[in-house]
């Protein structure tokens, strides 16, 4: 067999070991997908009935903002399970095997993906429980959740980058909240960008996340003619430069992820 | 008889703390080699470069004929590794944890669960096989992870501190089937803190200390090291502790060691029971009552502390690892 053969293997074999983790211990998938539901019941409920945009019910609006929020807060299981994995001494036992050295990482992200996949789905699921729905083609809502996944995927990376540079589950736990809320609240998943004051709106606007949510609006047909355009570059391309993102935060953090975890493992 | 493990002149630093100065030792084929030291005396860290999961500063070690650091991934397949920090996962079952190790030994899907369900039967395993590894006891998680070492019939396998931290049921247990690999030609680096260990399972001992071996042989060789026997005795009253060991020092061929807590001393002597004998009478004579007294053998503990001036449980606390 050839090593790219063996990679591949070597990586569905740990991917399906993290599937089986991941089944097993739905305290995690759980915790990932429960609080997208309560946002999206809160944020529905409560604000939804304050908020008025012009041509769209707020629940449309938000959906695409909660299935990205759910892509942030996916990563964070991604790199809590990688720190407790370092802890516990099971990379050594992999790394005296004579299985492909990168397939713990790509089994791990590859794993992630399913995992994604099924907190988006039940995001899509409650989302049409409360008003969201599709307005575009078949072809651009499937190209909307493929860009989704693959934004998925390569945050995963960046989450395993920052994990195997924090080492220990707490800490990364704590860096990981700190980071993700600013990262999903300082953009246009909850609100208009357009209408934020002073820095916070171009901060919003250029925040990767504000374009891939403005990339799934359009992809899934949840934009009025009414609303105003943002004006920022990044989200008047937003389909393109989301995909961009997703191709250059894995050009970036697949090797960076890769030498840190040589480095985190060869102690 | 060939060898199955050569180290020569291993070193690996860590900063200033030198882990290994000059580590060498050679494990002949289907022989047991006991690495007996100290916690940060440099067992962990040779066997983790013998395993190919650390390269050294310096010197150069072949396993099973492979160069640990230029056939690292040939060798690979060549070894088992089981380590103090079982290395199983607790989500997976037993049998699933052994599969996944068998699929990245790449022995095909039906090879591994065969390969898993052997091993699992011979570990005693077999009830426990379908439940996740989260519920075993501290013993049965050894055992599955002696057993993943074990998946690919590896010829050399490692053992680092197998049984710290189990009760001594599950320790002897361990035991008998580290014997039982052993009559079956496998060739075992073990390291362990615990002198009884060495002694039950190794063919030969070599002591490690800073990084290095400091005396190697039989647990019987080495004994005969530091001579005679010893007088143990303890004593009714700590006050007494003390003068008994100022006034039995003459006898002693050595230092007598004194251990406060269990009104107890050490004298190591060459008269035999003799000496004995002319000790209880001092003692009788100063009307210092004894409430136990004997002659005994040396053991690999006093072997240890005749060569590094410390006992070998003494926790020395761990600066790397």
């Amino acid at each position: 067999m050839s090593t790219l053969h063996l990679a591949v293997a070597d990586g569905m074999t740990i991917a399906k070991r993290n599937a089986l983790k991941i089944r097993r211990a739905p305290d995690l998938l759980g915790g990932v997908v429960m609080l997208p539901i309560v946002f999206v019941l809160l944020f529905t409920y409560v604000f939804g009935s304050m908020i008025s945009l012009p041509g769209l019910s707020y629940g449309e609006y938000l959906l695409p903002g909660i299935f990205v929020m759910t892509i942030v807060s996916s990563g964070q299981i991604t790199g809590y399970t990688l720190t407790q994995d370092l802890q516990k001494g099971i990379f050594d036992r992999f790394r005296t095997l004579p299985m492909s050295p990168s397939a713990v990482l790509t089994g791990q992200t590859v794993s992630d993906v399913i995992m994604n996949l099924t907190s988006i789905v039940t995001m899509a699921l409650v989302g049409l429980l409360v008003g969201w729905r599709i307005h575009s083609s078949p072809f651009e809502a499937a190209l909307g959740f493929l860009m989704l996944l693959l934004f998925a995927y390569a945050f995963s990376w960046v989450t395993a980058t920052v994990a195997l540079a924090l080492r220990t589950p707490e800490v990364f736990n704590n860096i990981a909240t700190i980071m993700s809320f600013p990262l999903v609240f300082l953009s246009n998943a909850f609100v208009d960008s357009t209408r934020l004051p002073g820095p916070l709106k171009p901060m919003a606007e250029w925040n990767p996340v504000s374009t891939l949510v403005q990339a799934a609006r359009e992809l899934f047909g949840n934009t009025s003619q009414a609303l105003p355009v943002p004006d920022a570059w990044p989200l008047r391309h937003a389909v393109p430069i989301s995909l961009l993102w997703s191709v250059v935060l894995l050009a970036v953090f697949v090797p960076l992820a890769t030498r840190l975890y040589k480095r985190a493992v060869s102690k | 008889m060939p060898d199955a493990i050569v180290a020569e002149g291993l070193v690996k630093k860590y900063g200033d703390v030198a882990a290994l100065d000059g580590m060498a030792l050679t494990v002949p084929e289907g022989t047991v080699l006991g690495l007996l030291g100290p916690n940060g005396a440099g067992k962990t860290t040779t066997v983790r470069i013998l395993t190919t999961l650390l390269k050294p500063d310096a010197g150069h070690a072949t396993v099973a004929g492979f160069d640990v650091v230029r056939d690292a991934h040939r060798l690979r397949a060549h070894i088992g590794a089981s380590g103090q920090y079982a290395a199983v996962d607790d989500h997976l079952t037993g049998a699933e944890n052994l599969e996944m190790v068998g699929r990245l030994y790449h022995l095909g899907v039906k090879r591994s669960r065969q390969r898993a369900r052997e091993l699992l039967e011979r570990f005693d395993l077999t009830e426990a096989a379908d439940r996740p590894v989260q519920g075993y006891s501290g013993g049965m998680r050894r055992r599955l992870d002696l057993a993943g070492a074990l998946v690919a019939h590896p010829p050399v396998l490692f053992l680092d501190e197998p049984t710290t931290g189990l009760d001594p049921r599950a320790r002897i247990g361990l035991w008998e089937v580290i014997s039982e690999l052993v009559a079956e030609g496998t060739t075992v680096l073990l390291t362990t803190q615990y002198l009884e260990e060495a002694d039950r399972l190794a063919d030969r001992i070599a002591v490690v200390d800073h990084g290095h071996v400091i005396a190697l042989g039989t647990a019987d060789e080495l004994k005969d090291q530091v001579g005679g026997d010893r007088i143990q005795l303890s004593v009714t009253d700590a006050a007494n502790l003390q003068a008994a060991a100022r006034m039995l020092a003459p006898l002693a061929v050595g230092n007598v060691q004194i251990d406060a807590a269990a009104l107890q001393m050490t004298i190591p002597v060459s008269g035999g029971a003799a000496a004995l004998t002319q000790a209880l009478g001092h003692l009788a004579a100063q009307r210092i009552t004894v409430r136990d007294a004997g002659l005994r053998r040396p053991t690999l503990d006093d072997v240890f502390l005749s060569l590094t001036g410390r006992e070998a449980d003494e926790k020395i606390k761990e600066t790397i690892r």
